[in-house]
């Protein structure tokens, strides 16, 4: 099978956010990159797909700037075969990389699956998938927990609101989005880590797959930190005291009860 | 004013309480606000969204519109929009919204700005602003190009108006050709849980690792149920086994945004935050007076959630009776 799987490279969760000085972006000095959790889990579902499917070839592809090829090193530590790097500028937004991440694909000679992470944890708008599937006339299918594939179709388990789910089936070709509880991703072994140094990525520029600027649908501007929020109301006394005036001051003060 | 069409959500013909929030809020703007209700045997709760701004309630009522499927809801949107060309497309960010309207923005060939929590309309223009890295930061949105200016809304960014029955909207039919469709919902599992989404609720009251194990959430879960709240989680308490990943609220969970948020035994890590601090009342209860938790809280008690919760449950219990 020829599998593919997007990631993402966002900030490490534990980052704490500064804006750029004329509020265009954020200040992106010393920002530790990770590759998105769900993308990770992407990544695990292909190589899983792959053990079981002999032959098969796992390509890992993200669009982005210079340092997402880090990002690609990191799916290829895991057991990924080969990579490809769109270059794209650091404002692209979900359309310009999901035209890009469609145009890189239609120039591969088969696709059978593309997996994808249900969102990222930088944006986390959930569009790229579907985009991508759009572009492709691929069906896609998201928010994805388990998958039982047969020979020419897939049965997703996808998960909707409120602990509920649904079974929803598709053919091959076509594109998933994980969700947290697909898979327990591995970790990169150390001599993976050194092989990947050796594995290939195939450098793509947003011309080489039909993209441009012209894809840009939405420009991010006039970035705010959240208001600091004024001290708030600590409440004393002994347990029954504090619980009897909390409710007092959510009725009559805050009105939320 | 602006023309604006609003894609309604239901489930089991029963109208999402975030369906009258981006209606109310469409109306109270005074724009022209069409609806589109899709799915089986929807077309008598089509007059009624009138009551809540509605002026015409454009219905796509077709056996294959009985179970979501992102692949025939999409067509039936982008045809509202061929058909309708408005200048104002909103959804709600919902798990079906969010799954949805990617599609029909590739679809109509216009950029879609997910998850808002600020929404102006100036004339036919309308201006977004939306959480950014989960709530650390936030950024206006703008549209290039043609429009529709298409959007998704977080749940809770407006109140559900009050009702108007003497009014009602004109119900217009949109016919979809659906060609042949890939996907197909086999089957639908629902929930064992009668509480609400802790994205959607508009009470969320949280648990974190101080809960110690699953069966201990039953404190917290008896307040949700006085309140009709849902229960949520810190990621510590998720990646110890006492609550489901869908509980989880922070970056890597849910972003939620209730009129109320009750964090019990959370001490407020970054990612935690980040997904709650748009909560309109947040309320913190925590032995540790340091918390970080404290620094965001409008209301904080410093004692031991075992002994507070459940006097709390009886006096939320009393304010509801009187």
């Amino acid at each position: 099978m020829n599998i593919y799987v997007c990631v993402k490279q966002v900030p490490d969760t534990e980052t704490k956010i500064k804006l750029a000085g004329d509020s265009s972006g954020i200040d992106t000095t010393g920002i530790k990159w990770i590759m998105s959790s769900y993308d990770e889990l992407a990544v695990e579902e292909a190589l899983r797909l792959k053990e079981k499917n002999a032959g098969s070839l796992v390509t890992v592809i993200s669009a982005g700037p210079a340092r997402v090829v880090d990002t690609i090193r990191t799916a290829l530590a895991m057991g990924a075969d080969n990579g490809i790097h769109i270059e794209l500028p650091e404002s692209a937004d979900n359309n310009f990389a999901a035209k890009s991440l469609a145009g890189a694909l239609k120039k591969e000679a088969k696709v059978d699956i593309v997996f994808f992470g249900k969102e990222a944890l930088d944006d986390g708008t959930a569009q790229t998938a579907q985009l991508t599937g759009e572009y492709l006339g691929l069906p896609s299918a998201t928010v994805i927990l388990g998958i039982e594939y047969s020979a020419t179709t897939l049965k997703c388990k996808r998960e909707i609101e409120g602990g509920s789910y649904e079974m929803v089936e598709m053919p091959f070709p076509c594109i998933i989005a994980a969700q947290k509880g697909l898979n327990d991703p591995r970790y990169a072994s150390l001599p993976n880590i050194m092989k990947a140094k050796k594995k290939e990525i195939k450098m793509l520029k947003a011309a080489d797959v039909g993209a441009s600027d012209a894809d840009q649908k939405l420009r991010y501007k006039n970035f705010q930190l959240p208001p600091p929020k004024q001290a708030g109301k600590k409440i004393s006394g002994d347990a029954p005291a504090q619980a009897k005036e909390l409710v007092r001051l959510l009725h009559e003060e805050a009105k939320v009860i | 004013m602006a023309k604006v069409l609003i894609v309604c959500e239901q489930r089991d013909g029963k109208i999402k309480k975030a369906t009258y929030e981006l209606l109310g809020a469409s109306a109270a703007a005074g724009n022209e606000t069409h609806a589109l209700l899709m799915g089986e045997g929807v077309t008598a709760a089509a007059k009624d969204l009138g009551q809540y701004g509605a002026k015409t309630v454009h219905v796509a009522d077709h056996a294959t519109l009985k179970f979501y499927t992102g692949e025939a809801y999409a067509l039936a949107v982008a045809q509202a929009v061929k058909t309708l060309s408005p200048e104002i497309v909103l959804a709600s960010h919902t798990p079906s919204g969010k799954d949805l309207m990617p599609r029909v923005a590739a679809k109509v060939g216009v950029g879609l700005a997910s998850d808002c929590t600020a929404l102006t309309f100036s004339g036919a223009k309308l201006v977004v602003r939306r959480p950014v890295y989960s709530g650390k930061a936030t950024a206006e949105v703008e549209f290039i190009g043609a429009g529709p200016a298409m959007a998704t809304v977080r749940g809770n960014t407006f109140s559900v108006p009050k009702p108007d029955a003497s009014k009602s909207a004109d119900v217009a039919t949109i016919a979809v050709d659906f060609g042949s469709l890939k996907t197909k919902v086999i089957e639908v599992v629902k929930g064992n849980s009668e509480r609400p989404d802790v994205a959607e609720a508009a009470i969320v009251i949280s648990g974190g690792r101080a809960l110690k194990s699953a069966e201990n959430f039953k404190v917290i879960e008896e307040i949700a149920d006085t309140l009709g709240a849902a229960v949520g989680a810190s990621r510590a308490a998720v990646d110890a086994g006492y609550r489901p990943h869908r509980d989880q609220v922070g970056q890597t969970g849910k972003v939620v945004s209730p009129a109320l948020y009750i964090a019990c035994g959370i001490s407020g890590a970054i990612q935690h935050l980040a997904g709650m601090r748009t909560s309109k009342t947040i309320v913190a209860i925590n032995t540790d007076a340091e918390a970080p938790i404290f620094q965001i809280a409008d209301y904080g008690v410093v004692g031991d959630l075992f002994a507070v919760c459940p006097v709390l449950k009886d006096e939320f219990k009393k304010a509801k009776e009187s």
